[in-house]
């Protein structure tokens, strides 16, 4: 065997071990989907889907168990819904003031800062949440409980800021500069081209970043496990407690559970329900980034 | 003349306006962030020691102490970093420098973008079925790690792949022209070259995983650790141990999250203790990344 030879296989060899290693990304999605699908078809033996989707009561521990997964759904969904009014207009806002009108040293100075918001530990965001944001905000509201929905609510939308804010930042830095010169030289102001220019422009792009926030806060899991309480509770009533998708799986693992058991297969009905809310956002969010950057 | 004044005057006025509706906004989350340390050093400062960070956790709370925590985290770190990083970096250069445009190539892409947005909460319920269940590694050091290292994998492919894109075509060009074979191109010049990029994001990623909890107690961390993994050094032969990969462990968000879920306020001063440690290691990691991809950009002239 000759040297060219001897190269030729040996980049062969790499190339392939290289592409293993990308491939494996994809059987970690596998194998995400073969175990909760799994699992679940267990649960989905005992439980009817009839029940699971009816049913308004999620009470898999009690000696007469009912399994209504649309109380947690729907504590997923009050959560998501306050984080979201705090994190899309603030972030949006924000993206909007980095991009437009911060000069040039500020931003260079503050998103590092708002990225510092993002790598908080969560279960630091809950310990905040419960034990200083509640007691603030029963202040001035007097019903509110101790565990509810709106203080990790607000807390998350805070959370989430920094990725709809980046997001939609980059969208708006890769209109390019003649599309905001030609506003400016037809007299708008900076306020009258961001808004009716830039933002238009680039819709796609914010509505990914959107996106992206909607599913941070739907998994999102200490906050809520900490500070919105440990009951299934299907309201809309942000002050009182409820338990979100994500908390349930949590209280459930802290606990002894046996591997097998229908409570144990609860956790993984939850959690392919989780998968896949956040899979569609998520699906949504990629198209939306790529049309983004096909754009210009 | 006088109309068209009065409407440049209203429009800069709200010009203006937005300008400090935009600061305001922006300050918003910062200074939540510094009421958030404020509160965390006031109530958790006083109980900060050398004892605390040397002592088990206790039933007395004043005797409890995070020693377990924090080496738990450090190994279950050591295994994510270990698993993570080549694994990530070899697959960020697959996509980069060898990935022709094919269905592959996409359906790869598209799976991790999708990968990163997966709640992690969802790989907790991976790792229990597939870790704890199928391979039979347990609630152990191993299973915790390799949790962690799968959730931070997507970033340590992203940052890579960012850092190569970076990477001007006149350099591989210049290293074909020299006869350089594929890998030798990727091993002298893109790699050198993407290192600050990539370190940025395994930096961040590993910061990430330190305060990451959900996944953790999924796989079944125990809550309460009132000993020492085994020593990975023995004192006689082979010298090396691996057993620790197989001891129950816990790690520092875990241990914080009990002691905030106890409603003795003793213990939740405990807590805010244990935040404060496990905040100030986010915080040096996350400066330490900023200041290398400082310095890397600084160094780096195309």
């Amino acid at each position: 065997m000759n040297h060219s030879q001897k190269r030729k296989i040996k980049e062969t060899a790499i190339e392939a071990s290289l592409l293993l290693c990308a491939l494996f990304s994809v059987f970690i999605t596998l194998s995400i989907v073969f175990i909760l699908s799994y699992e679940s078809f267990g649960f989905f033996k005992e439980v009817s889907l009839k029940e699971f989707f009816t049913e308004t009561r999620w009470t898999p521990l009690f000696a007469e168990p009912k399994f209504g997964i649309l109380s947690l759904v729907m504590g997923t969904l009050l959560t998501t819904g306050i984080a979201l009014s705090v994190a899309l207009p603030l972030g949006l806002l924000v993206a909007v003031f980095l991009s437009e009108f911060a000069p040039h040293k500020m931003r260079e100075l503050i998103k590092p800062l708002l990225e510092l918001l993002a790598a908080v530990p969560t279960v630091v965001y809950g310990y905040f949440a419960l034990l200083f944001l509640t007691p603030i905000l029963q202040r001035f509201i007097t019903d509110l409980s101790g565990f509810n929905a709106l203080s990790p609510g607000i807390i998350m939308g805070i959370m989430i800021i920094p990725y709809v804010s980046s997001v939609s930042e980059d969208a708006m830095k890769a209109v390019p500069m003649h599309i905001r010169e030609g506003s400016y030289a037809m007299g708008a102001t900076k306020l009258q081209t961001a808004f009716k220019v830039i933002i238009p422009s680039a819709f796609s792009g914010i509505a990914a970043a959107f996106i992206i926030g909607i599913s941070r806060a739907i998994g999102e899991t200490m906050v809520v496990a900490i500070a919105a309480g440990g009951m299934p509770n299907l309201t809309a009533n942000p002050l009182e407690p409820v338990q979100t998708l994500t908390a349930y799986i949590v209280q459930v693992s802290l606990g002894d559970v046996p591997h097998g058991t229908v409570e144990y297969k609860t956790i993984f009905a939850a959690g392919i329900t989780l998968f896949f809310m956040t899979l569609g956002f998520n699906i949504l969010g990629f198209w939306l980034r790529k049309r983004m950057r096909e754009a210009y | 003349m006088e109309d068209i004044k009065k409407r440049i005057r209203y429009n800069k006025r709200w010009n203006y306006l937005f300008m400090i509706i935009g600061l305001l906004s922006t300050m918003v989350g910062l200074i939540l962030l510094c009421a958030l340390m404020i509160d965390l050093a006031m109530d958790g400062g006083p109980r900060l020691s050398y004892k605390f960070l040397t002592s088990f956790p206790s039933r007395f709370p004043d005797e409890a102490g995070i020693l377990s925590a924090w080496v738990g985290s450090f190994l279950v770190l050591l295994v994510t970093a270990l698993a993570a990083i080549p694994l990530g970096i070899a697959a960020g250069i697959y996509l980069e420098e060898y990935g022709r445009k094919n269905w592959l190539t996409n359906i790869i892409e598209i799976n991790i973008a999708n990968l990163a947005g997966v709640p992690s909460i969802v790989y907790g319920l991976l790792a229990l079925g597939l870790f704890v269940y199928f391979l039979k590694f347990g609630e152990s050091i191993l299973t915790g790690g390799l949790t962690l290292a799968l959730l931070i994998l997507p970033m340590v492919i992203m940052a890579t792949r960012e850092a190569i894109r970076a990477i001007p075509n006149s350099i591989r060009e210049a290293s074909y022209a020299l006869g350089a074979t594929k890998w030798q191109t990727v091993q002298w010049h893109i790699i050198p070259y993407s290192t600050g990029g990539i370190l940025t994001g395994i930096i961040i990623g590993l910061s990430r995983a330190i305060g990451e909890t959900a996944p953790i107690i999924t796989v079944g961390a125990l809550t309460f650790i009132a000993f020492l993994p085994t020593s990975p050094l023995s004192a006689e032969f082979p010298f090396i141990s691996f057993k620790w990969l197989m001891d129950p462990f816990t790690v520092m968000p875990i241990q914080m999250f009990n002691w905030v879920s106890r409603p003795q306020k003793e213990f939740q001063l405990n807590a805010a203790a244990a935040g404060i440690i496990l905040m100030v290691m986010t915080l040096l990691m996350n400066g330490l990344a900023i200041y290398i991809r400082y310095r890397f950009r600084k160094k780096i002239k195309w």
